[in-house]
């Protein structure tokens, strides 16, 4: 049928099927590709657009319905190509959008609510965003953003990171402006509606055999290009980050281990596939009992996931000092307990996507990752093929969290596109990116922690079972980082921490934004809070009066001369939280009203970089003859600022403004390995290697021009001016040598952060370096129906050096959005909760005001001081929310999400407990 | 047959549906997510959304009657008596605002969905469904048109065309809380609706309580009605709320809560929604 409206004030017409999503047609057959598609279920609101003048999710839209009407996107915001209007730049400014991919559906519930309303109050911004979900900000600088949009006019200037000192400017980060203009190309964004589509078919069970009937046949009925199943793929049909415990399949063989789990793929033109009914695939499926829970698994009638792993353990962790069980049985005050958190969906708006495409002996894909060098390791060992055949460029991520560091559409890709010698593109569908890649660990914890009489900590004994799933994905990390971390940053002489990591029949538990660090603190920190009643002390004093500091020994013997901030974090608190405790005793003074105030405190520390494990990073700069640096710059930018701040460093390095960059983005061709975004090591160590990298290239740079290191550097088009003493000096670039990229300079550099490996007891030097922080929420509990509603939370950071504050507090709001989520509402049941709509995160009406409290206690190691922040964020917000809830009402939450029915039955067995 | 068709004349949807086979289209905010793997609804569609007089709000013969193609933020914003707050209550936490932009009052009964918010409220308004074939039209109360959990009394060849609501007066006063995890886009663990009526003395003339998401299809809770009417419109009404007036209910445990916290929760909602009321003086 032929549909015509408006889009963008320009008449259009399209050949479409009516009953077919707006969304499908704005971006498929419109190249409307700002819209994007989070859900297709009206969850997320990443494909809101206005229909005349009113927000809509164009997933739920009927193109029919949009006949004669008027139909705007963001592009509608836009001035000139390229040029930002009012609303964008309040975006770039107030650094409201991180990696973009919810843009566009704020922008535009944004400016239905501004044409209204030019000066809403924040209450107005909230309803009327409320349906745009964001997982990377927070939110809080995207309320701002929207009730300071008319001070900017649609004619100013778009700000430029023009500073003459980089580092430490609160610049809007470097790649925003395709951002907000929605011209940013994502994983799904490549490729067009001609390309071959994939349709994966997954295990309905969470254990079962299974045996296909005639694919051949199957295939012609449909008019499919081609099935995959195991025995297609050529190489290696196992893939896994962590090489020694590779043991997840692209396809099962036989038998699933997860409901989710890829069987076979059915590679096709889009209209077949939308016609496919999965149901109908030629597969036979007999359920096997399945292993649940960590429970289950480790009692030894479980049936075993992985020959050779011994009773469904994976991989154990320990950390050993002191004598813990002397120390706890002389403890004058012990505090325990058992506590579990559930799986946690990254749930990032974007699901995985990509495209592939051959090119003679190599295959080419683009893919949102947080890893490309790992991923083309594993792709080349899957295609049995050399990894110089494999080349991974990776798009813009729309959000990663962890999650995009594992294979998810990747194999599919590019078995395809190398069979079939044609381009292929995919994209999950919420359901499916839910129910098959990684999750954060459930956890079971007991922890039992002991003081002497005056409050100073004495030992601790903590056991953790991590539930990893069905495949190994980054569980060791887990088992290993949590014995490190579960002491916190605080001194206990006498520590015995152990971890096992499980294997059941569930998705693959993985990397999640603190690697089991969160979970852990969860239980120290709950705890701490009732030794602290029970020595009679303050709680934050408590934790003031046994926090780490340089020249004492951390629980793995490690000792720091330099760095730990810790307390000064802590101390940064006081003022607040002494009127915050001042003003709950004041609010619940009537003892009267159901709702009841209460004041919480949690502090955290966690280790950048891989634990005792190299991860080096390289960073290449030149100079080309016009005048520009070229920074190939392999850290991916999930949102968190990667190609802002490792900019921001290599320009203060060369004494350069960073304008004067252009960055070439992670491609395992062209960029020098960057190692994976994780860890929180990109600023910390791509960020080293880029300062050394800069340095490099100025010394060059002065020696070309002949001057000294004092001289002040300048390039204008072609030339290189060096000043000093008042004297200036004028290279022609143009004049020298270039390469054959048209380069007259360049320098690389490597940084590899020193660490020790740890012994059998956990002894050693695991990281050269500890971000520290401490939260505090206030919050206000109702009594009777165990809601929670949180008022404000302050939280103190030591980031070393903040490379860029406006980053910085980004990077905090979004950490702490997350935290709370994982506090009050988050939990993957597998099966049950696979969208958006009973998988719970949280809205822009959950998270309150945030107060940034930055300490910059600086690092010997990291580049200008700075250490990383990334995940350091989320680990406070959920304990120092739970301790809150306990101050408020006595109720002890220990298991996961605190949601109203928790809340309300912990805080009756309060009251029924004198 | 056409796979999509959006008519202008009430009779000639009537009579495509006569014909069979059609799945009637409004807002599709529970359509389109129920079909999230697919980019296009499956089968014939027919959207109303075109039709004249589907929509709006009117006063007629001592009945008010909102079009069944009515969406949630018309009803916001529109001029009625205080006895429709709860409505408005409702419609404006119905989602977001791009649903309620779209998803009509229609949809949200014919959907029939245990935690449909719409439900409760209506029936607290004695709402009757009214409905229309090429047979002609019938109208029944919304305690009967919903039989269960997804399920209505409508007919294949049915569509309905508008909710009608007798008149509760000018004295009458509702409103509706609804219970979720977080601030927008929550589907409810529990809802309730309150409408009171009082008379000049200043006693309860009418009650009527209804609670959703705590039974297959929401209901009214008569005994706690009857409980209330007689007595002094004033802070002790809430007091008057007890355990065994919610009987009728049979929550579940799910994802959201389990069904003992439903229980008590609704209890708790209840008297806050009754007290509102109260603070709220009642006759103004
Ligand atoms: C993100 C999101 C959040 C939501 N939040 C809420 C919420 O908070 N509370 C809530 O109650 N609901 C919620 N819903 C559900 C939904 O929006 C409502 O139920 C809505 O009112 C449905 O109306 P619709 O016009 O979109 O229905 P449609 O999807 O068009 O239709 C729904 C069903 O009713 C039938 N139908 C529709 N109109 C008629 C008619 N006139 N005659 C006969 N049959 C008809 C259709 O055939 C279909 O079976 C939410 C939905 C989404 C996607
Ligand atoms: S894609 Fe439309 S709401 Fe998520
Ligand atoms: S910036 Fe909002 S989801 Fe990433």
């Amino acid at each position: 049928m032929k549909l015509s409206f408006t889009l963008n004030g320009r008449e259009v017409t399209v050949e479409a099927d009516p009953r077919r999503r707006l969304s499908a047609v704005l971006r498929e057959d419109l190249g409307e590709r700002s819209v994007k598609s989070g859900c297709d279920a009206g969850d997320c609101g990443a494909c809101t657009v206005l229909v005349d003048d009113r927000a809509v999710c164009s997933c739920m839209m009927a193109s029919g319905q949009a006949a004669g009407r008027r139909v705007e996107t963001v592009s509608a915001l836009t001035l000139a190509e390229g040029m930002p209007g009012a609303l964008q730049r309040s975006f770039l400014h107030h650094g409201a959008a991180q990696c973009g991919i919810c843009t566009p559906g704020m922008l535009m519930a944004a400016e239905a609510l501004l044409r209204r309303q030019p000066r809403p109050d924040e209450r107005a911004v909230r309803d009327a965003l409320g349906g745009v979900l964001c997982r990377c900000t927070g939110y809080r600088k995207i309320i701002a953003a929207v009730m300071d949009a008319h001070r900017f006019t649609d004619n100013g200037t778009t700000e430029t990171g023009d500073a003459a000192a980089p580092v430490g400017a609160p610049l809007p980060r470097i790649d925003g402006v395709p951002k907000v203009l929605g011209s940013e190309v994502f994983g799904a964004d490549i490729g067009d509606a001609g390309d071959l589509h994939i349709r994966v078919i997954r295990s309905p069970h969470a254990r079962a055999r299974f045996t296909f009937g005639d694919l051949e046949a199957f295939r012609q009925s449909l008019g499919a290009e081609l099935i995959l199943t195991a025995k297609d793929v050529p190489g290696r049909n196992l893939f896994g980050v962590i090489p020694p415990f590779a043991d997840q399949p692209v396809f099962a063989e036989g038998q699933t281990r997860f409901r989710g789990e890829a069987v076979a793929a059915v590679v096709a033109a889009s209209e077949v596939l939308e016609n496919f009914d999965v149901d109908a695939f030629p597969v036979s499926w007999q359920e096997l009992p399945a292993v649940s829970s960590s429970d289950e698994a480790l009692n030894g009638d479980a049936p075993l996931l992985h020959e050779g792993r011994v009773g469904n353990v994976m991989a154990r962790g320990r950390v050993r000092r002191g004598d813990a069980d002397a120390a706890l049985a002389a403890a004058r005050h012990v505090a325990e307990g058992r506590f579990s958190t559930g799986f946690i969906e990254h749930a990032y708006i974007e699901p995985e996507a990509g495209y592939a495409v051959r090119r003679g002996d190599v295959l080419e894909l683009h893919v949102c990752t947080q890893a490309p060098y790992m991923n083309r390791d594993d792709l080349a060992a899957i295609l049995g093929v050399g990894a110089d055949q494999v080349r991974v460029i990776a798009t813009a991520v729309g959000g990663g969290f962890g999650s995009k560091l594992d294979l998810s559409v990747h194999p599919f890709l590019a078995l395809a596109a190398w069979r079939l010698n044609r381009p292929v593109r995919m994209a999950y569908s919420r359901g499916e990116s839910m129910a098959s890649t990684t999750k954060r660990h459930p956890s079971e914890i007991a922890l039992r922690i002991g003081t002497d009489a005056h409050g100073r900590l004495a030992g601790m004994v903590f056991d953790g079972i991590f539930n990893t799933g069905a495949y190994a994905s980054w569980g060791p990390t887990v088992a290993n980082r949590v014995p490190v971390h579960a002491s916190g940053p605080y001194h206990i002489p006498n520590y015995r921490a152990e971890t096992v990591a499980v294997h059941t029949n569930n998705p693959p538990a993985g990397a999640f934004r603190g690697f089991g660090v969160p979970q852990s603190a969860i239980a120290q920190e709950c705890l701490f809070d009732e030794l602290a009643d029970m020595v009679g002390i303050d709680r934050l004093e408590f934790r003031i009066l046994n926090a780490l500091d340089n020249g004492m020994e951390t629980v793995t013997g490690q000792v720091f001369t330099q760095g730990v901030g810790i307390r000064r974090c802590l101390e940064a608190l006081r003022p607040r939280w002494r009127k915050a405790l001042a003003a709950a005793a004041a609010a619940n003074a009537d003892g009267q009203s159901s709702i009841r105030r209460g004041v919480g405190v949690a502090g955290l520390w966690y280790g950048c970089g891989n634990t005792s494990l190299p991860n080096p990073s390289a960073m290449r700069v030149c100079l080309r003859a016009d005048g520009r640096i070229v920074l190939f710059q392999g850290a991916v930018d999930i949102g968190q600022g990667a190609n802002t701040v490792i900019t921001q460093i290599c320009a203060q390095a060369l004494g350069l403004p960073v304008t004067a960059f252009e960055l070439i983005g992670p491609d395992t061709a062209r960029t020098p390995d960057a190692g994976k975004t994780s860890a929180s090591r990109q600023t910390f160590i791509s960020g080293k290697a880029a300062m050394l990298a800069g340095e490099k290239l100025r010394t060059k740079l002065l020696r070309l021009a002949n001057v000294s290191a004092a001289a002040v550097l300048a390039l204008e088009s072609g030339r290189l001016i060096a000043c000093e003493g008042g004297e200036r000096h004028e290279i022609d670039l143009t004049a020298l040598k270039a390469d054959e990229d048209g380069f007259v300079a360049e320098a690389s550099a490597s940084y590899d952060p020193p660490t020790s490996p740890l012994d059998e007891n956990g002894q050693g030097e695991p990281y050269a370096c500890f971000g520290y922080g401490a939260h505090l929420v206030e919050l206000e509990v109702d009594r009777d129906l165990g809601t929670v509603r949180l008022l404000g939370i302050a939280a103190a950071h030591d980031v070393g050096r903040a490379i860029n504050p406006l980053l910085v507090a980004g990077q905090i709001d979004g950490g702490i959005a997350q935290g709370i989520g994982l506090a009050l509402m988050e939990e993957y049941l597998p099966g049950r909760t696979e969208n958006l709509h009973d998988y719970l995160i949280p809205t822009i009406g959950d998270v309150p005001p945030i107060e940034p409290l930055l300490i910059e206690e600086a690092d010997a190691h990291g580049p200008y001081g700075a250490k990383g922040l990334g995940e350091h964020v989320l680990i406070a917000t959920a304990p120092a929310i739970l301790n809150a809830i306990r101050h408020a009402t006595g109720a002890r939450l220990r298991h996961l999400p605190a949601t109203p029915d928790r809340v309300r039955a912990a805080i009756r067995e309060a009251e029924a407990t004198p | 047959m056409a796979e999509y068709c959006r008519p202008a004349e009430l009779g000639e949807a009537l009579d495509l549906l006569a014909g069979g086979g059609w799945r009637i289209l409004a807002g599709g905010t529970d359509l389109y997510p129920a079909n999230a793997a697919r980019d296009r609804l499956p089968g014939a569609v027919l959207d109303i959304t075109g039709l004249d007089g589907l929509d709006g709000i009117g006063k007629q013969d001592g009945f008010w009657r909102i079009g069944a193609a009515t969406r949630w933020s018309s009803l916001i914003g529109a001029d009625l008596p205080p006895a429709f707050d709860g409505l408005k209550q409702a419609a404006a936490q119905i989602g977001a605002v791009q649903v309620q932009n779209m998803a009509t009052i229609g949809g949200n009964l014919c959907n029939a969905s245990p935690a449909a918010d719409g439900v409760p409220v209506l029936l607290g308004l004695d709402a009757r469904i009214e409905m229309a074939s090429a047979r002609g039209y019938r109208e029944m109360p919304l305690a009967e048109f919903i039989t269960g959990v997804r399920r209505t009394a409508l007919a294949p060849d049915e569509i309905v065309t508008a909710v009608r609501i007798p008149d509760p007066g000018p004295a009458a006063r509702s409103h509706f809380l609804k219970l979720g995890t977080r601030s927008y886009l929550v589907i409810s663990i529990a809802m309730v609706h309150v409408m009171l009526i009082a008379d000049p003395p200043g006693r309860v003339a009418d009650a009527r309580i209804a609670i959703g998401a705590c039974s297959p299809v929401a209901c009214r809770l008569s005994a706690l009605e009857r409980e209330l009417i007689g007595h002094p419109f004033d802070t002790s009404l809430a007091d008057r709320v007890r355990e065994e007036h919610f009987a009728p209910l049979s929550p579940i445990d799910d994802v959201r809560a389990t069904a003992a916290y439903r229980l008590e929760a609704a209890r708790e909602m209840t008297r806050r929604a009754i007290a509102a009321i109260v603070a709220g003086g009642g006759r103004r």
